[in-house]
């Protein structure tokens, strides 16, 4: 296989770092003050597109679904050296990851492609769920969780992460993999990458001009209301004249108060 | 309407794993709510029927065997072609299932495929109002969403370690039905399972090492683990610094883990760590600086070296252990 078109979906989401705090509406994340990100499952994307595509050659595409302040992020993109970025334009998590895969599904059956990588979850609402919904809608395969792959021919071959292990799966392309961590170790935007991702092209769509039912796009899964957990106070501290006395206070404590030994 | 509810079982090394006995639980709490009733499925290649039998006692009225040589390893294509022709014939309009890696692999597919509303991650689960309602962590648990599933299936992924785990009699009709796994796309080559560990996400103990631990060796934590019959993990910088492998990360960006104990070793606390791991039912830190923040969420904290504070709690809990 000479080259190997590549499309990388990508979310802006707040850093992990952040504190989140719920908006007036009871059902939102304030934005105010937040540093954005891309999707850290996304960037491993990014980096894993950027190696397939130096050793087989192609094109690297970023989409990204969300509003124009989700350019950073594909700028980003750009700068650590992906080809051109895609944007279709919608509010801050305006819809659900059905009516997302949905979406991107109607974007990619326009465009020929070999190979989709995706985050596997996304780390602001951890619905696990666009990848594999999208694979499924294009009615190609696809492998989650990947730690490592191999593309020989037409065929891609990676390890992923299963519980209790890992698992070595293969299928042909065209196919969709996520991503998992310990996947690669994302490069950084380098200072010539920025200067010329400024000029790279980054395409903006509708939602509403792809053809799609509204009802489809409706949401299945709503929010209704956003708290934080409830708040851990903190606890004992032991204080005692040894580490053994202190243990030893510890260990009773957890058997007799906590009843967890 | 149909008020059955699915639950989709899962097995490993031929037993079913916790996780079922969670999802059958949860899925028998709501097939009451509804007021309809409970089919377990159990997909394998030589389903035992003494393993299948054991699934009344957890409230199943029905229990569908579907075995087939395809079905041996689990595969999304074959999985998901079993299940949506299971949830079409049999009309069910509520499944519950994992949030494993199985189902985080399958859950998207199938929602898709059979315009499902899905919420992964979910730690419980209420029919209200002709909708469900779960409650779900979001911003890695920073934030927990009420989250309605409205549409004709509804599809809720249990975590592991949410639901309670109930005993609860059921009709348990067991039915072997045919089933046609159809095409794979798809070849799983080779498996890297560690037998007899204990999956983090499953753990009823994690004994968790972060940046004081100094470099890669874990031996004092993994003995601390050991007499504990305790699952262990590492914060993230442990992770970047190579010491464990990333599937060992507690937080946000890793795992959220809820154990009964969860034992913080030279853990700062940072908050994305913190979102990871604070439902967990007892937490205990030790850590050499007073200030930690880790200590905040604690509920008993031992200030001092863990190399010297690990070692004794070993050989206390050794002895209480016998």
């Amino acid at each position: 296989m000479p080259k190997v078109e590549i499309f990388v979906f990508l979310k802006q989401v707040p850093a992990t770092e952040s504190i989140i705090q719920v908006a007036d509406d009871g059902v939102s994340i304030k934005t105010e003050g937040l540093k954005w990100v891309i999707n850290p499952y996304d960037e491993l994307a990014v980096e894993e597109a950027l190696r397939i595509r130096q050793e087989k050659g192609g094109t690297v595409t970023i989409v990204s679904l969300g509003p124009a302040k989700a350019d950073e992020a594909i700028r980003t993109a750009l700068a650590m050296g992906a080809d051109k970025g895609l944007r279709i334009d919608c509010r801050l998590n305006q819809y659900d990851s059905l009516a997302t895969a949905r979406i991107l599904a109607a974007v990619m059956k326009e465009r020929p492609f070999d190979l989709l990588i995706a985050g596997y979850r996304a780390v602001d609402d951890d619905y696990h769920m666009v990848g594999p919904a999208l694979a499924e809608l294009l009615d190609i395969p696809s492998i989650s969780m990947v730690i490592e792959q191999k593309i020989d021919d037409n065929t891609i071959r990676c390890r992923c992460t299963v519980d209790g292990g890992t698992m070595d799966v293969e299928a042909s392309l065209p196919a969709l993999i996520t991503t998992q961590r310990g996947l690669n170790e994302p490069r950084y935007a380098s200072l010539p990458g920025i200067m010329k991702a400024k000029k790279k092209p980054i395409e903006v769509l509708e939602a509403g001009s792809l053809g799609i039912d509204a009802d489809r796009l409706e949401a299945r899964v709503r929010i209704e209301s956003l708290a934080p957990p409830p708040e851990r106070s903190a606890g004992r501290m032991i204080e005692g004249e040894s580490v053994e006395d202190k243990v030893n206070q510890l260990v009773k404590a957890l058997s007799e108060e906590a009843k967890v030994l | 309407m149909s008020q059955t509810v699915l639950a989709i079982t899962e097995q490993s090394e031929g037993r079913f794993r916790k996780i079922s006995y969670e999802v059958l639980s949860e899925a028998k709490k709501l097939a009451g709510q509804l007021g309809g009733s409970l089919t377990a499925v159990v997909l394998g290649s030589g389903v035992s029927d003494t393993d299948v039998a054991e699934l009344k006692t957890y409230g199943a009225d029905t229990i569908l065997v579907a075995d087939h040589p395809d079905l041996a390893v689990y595969t999304a294509d074959a999985y998901v072609n079993v299940l949506a022709a299971i949830i079409r014939d049999r009309d069910c309009k509520t499944v519950v299932l994992g949030s494993t890696s199985c189902g985080k692999d399958m859950g998207g597919r199938l929602a898709a495929r059979l315009e499902a509303g899905l919420a992964m991650e979910c730690l419980s689960a209420a029919a209200e109002d002709g909708k469900i309602m779960v409650s779900r962590p979001m911003y890695g648990g920073k934030l927990i969403a009420r989250t309605a599933i409205e549409a004709d299936i509804r599809m809720v992924a249990m975590r592991p370690k949410a639901a309670q785990v109930t005993r609860a009699e059921g009709a348990g009709q067991v039915e072997k039905i045919e089933v046609d796994p159809g095409r794979i796309r798809t070849k799983v080559v080779d498996q890297q399972l560690a037998t007899g560990k204990v999956d983090l996400t499953e753990a009823d103990v994690v004994v968790s090492g972060g940046r004081g631990m100094g470099g890669p060796d874990y031996t004092v934590i993994e003995n601390l683990a050991a007499v504990l019959e305790a699952a262990v993990g590492a914060s993230r910088s442990a992770v970047d610094e190579g010491w464990r492998p990333p599937s060992d990360q507690v937080g946000q960006t890793g795992k959220v883990v809820s154990p009964n104990l969860y034992i913080a070793c030279g853990i700062s606390g940072a908050i994305q760590h913190l979102a990871g791991m604070s439902s967990s039912k007892v937490i205990v830190a030790i850590n050499k600086d007073p200030e930690a923040p880790i200590f905040s969420k604690a509920d008993y904290g031992i200030v001092g070296d863990l190399f010297e504070v690990v070692p004794v709690l070993t050989e206390a809990i050794k002895k209480i252990k016998g």
